[in-house]
């Protein structure tokens, strides 16, 4: 094949209407250039010799056919787009957590990773929630909102919160009859890092507004006569 | 004595606690049959409702049967309708049931922390009273 241009070439024959080309066969001729490459090559077209084909390997006949026909299922080159955040959702808003480990917890929302998760922070130190994906349909957002300005989020990304592969150990006999070692993995150094630095200038600025650190360090739950329906967040 | 102390009567306002105008302040400016009468309010158009949808106040104000909509305005803003409405223990407390319906989360995390807070101050000099009744 000749060498692909840089750029694809835009059609140099526009269309008036869908079906109905602007220029004739004869004035696209012309505009090609190809009387240019005629002349250049003495009134005919350049012609290369067909490439020598590398020889075929001998087809070998299949060992099996299969009794009925199997359809090959559609090609799907779909990508799918991360989760439509919601408008009332932006950095610096507080979330209420529905579920899991941290429910009813009160949490800052930081940016949207590209899976579509939410990566929210507690701040760790004052309720214990450290940096975590959530997912969008389990939050309540809040009105109150959080100065996020100082905060750098742009090195998380979905494969910081990957889980490590473990190396799988040889088998052998013994260790059938061993206790399982070490099953607590104790968190690296560098998460604790990127925690407090996180951190820091958040809990600055949640301290500057009054009751917030203690609105955050408390978790929320519906008492007795909380319409959900009915109260405003 | 007497069982009744808020009558209709032309001038008398009245809430509407149903409906499409809940809430509103009106005043009943004719009686149409027994179950009816006409109202009225600056803000509305003259319409007539069943009494079952008003609520009697204490507030009167003196004009006469089905005034024009400007007879109407002068007397209301001269009794101050609505300023004593707003002091008036039961229109203060709408107005506190508004604002905290429309409280979020952490206005009522704030409610809280200000109920416990004024509830320890009561108990304090509860506490205090009686300590100088038992000496």
């Amino acid at each position: 094949m000749a060498a692909k241009r840089k750029t694809p070439v835009k059609s140099r024959n526009p269309d008036l209407i869908r079906g109905v080309s602007k220029y004739s066969r004869s004035k696209m001729y012309h505009k090609r250039g190809l009387w240019a490459i005629k002349a250049k090559h003495g009134g005919f077209f350049p012609r290369h010799d067909p490439q020598p084909k590398a020889p075929a390997a001998a087809e070998k006949p299949p060992k099996f056919y299969p009794a009925d026909d199997v359809k090959k299922p559609l090609l799907n080159k779909r990508k799918p787009k991360p989760t439509k955040l919601r408008a009332i959702i932006t950095p610096g808003t507080v979330l209420i957590l529905l579920a899991g480990r941290f429910m009813g917890k009160r949490v800052v929302f930081l940016k949207q990773l590209p899976s579509g998760l939410l990566l929210v922070t507690g701040p760790f130190k004052i309720n214990g929630v450290p940096l975590r994906r959530v997912n969008q349909s389990y939050v309540i957002a809040t009105s109150t909102k959080v100065d996020i300005s100082g905060v750098n989020v742009e090195k998380f990304d979905d494969k910081y919160f990957a889980k490590e592969v473990e190396k799988k150990n040889k088998k052998g006999e013994g260790e059938f009859f061993e206790a399982e070692k070490e099953d607590k993995k104790l968190l690296p150094e560098g998460k604790k890092e990127d925690q407090k630095a996180v951190d820091v200038s958040l809990i600055k600025s949640i301290e500057g507004i009054p009751d917030l650190k203690a609105y955050l360090a408390a978790r929320f739950s519906l008492k007795s006569g909380m319409k959900p329906h009915e109260l405003a967040f | 004595m007497y069982p009744f102390k808020r009558y209709v009567e032309i001038g008398r306002v009245a809430l509407v606690n149903y409906g499409k105008d809940y809430g509103k302040l009106v005043v009943i400016v004719d009686v149409v049959d027994q179950n009816r009468a006409l109202v009225d309010a600056p803000d509305m158009v003259r319409s007539q409702m069943n009494f079952k949808r008003l609520t009697l106040t204490d507030i009167k104000i003196d004009i006469n049967r089905v005034p024009k909509k400007k007879t109407l305005i002068d007397p209301m803003e001269k009794a101050c309708v609505k300023n004593k409405w707003e002091n008036s223990s039961w229109g203060r407390k709408l107005i506190v049931q508004k604002r905290q319906a429309s409280l979020n989360d952490f206005g009522r995390f704030k409610l809280m922390l200000a109920k416990i807070k004024k509830a320890g101050m009561v108990r304090q000099e509860l506490a205090k009273l009686k300590k100088e009744i038992a000496a």
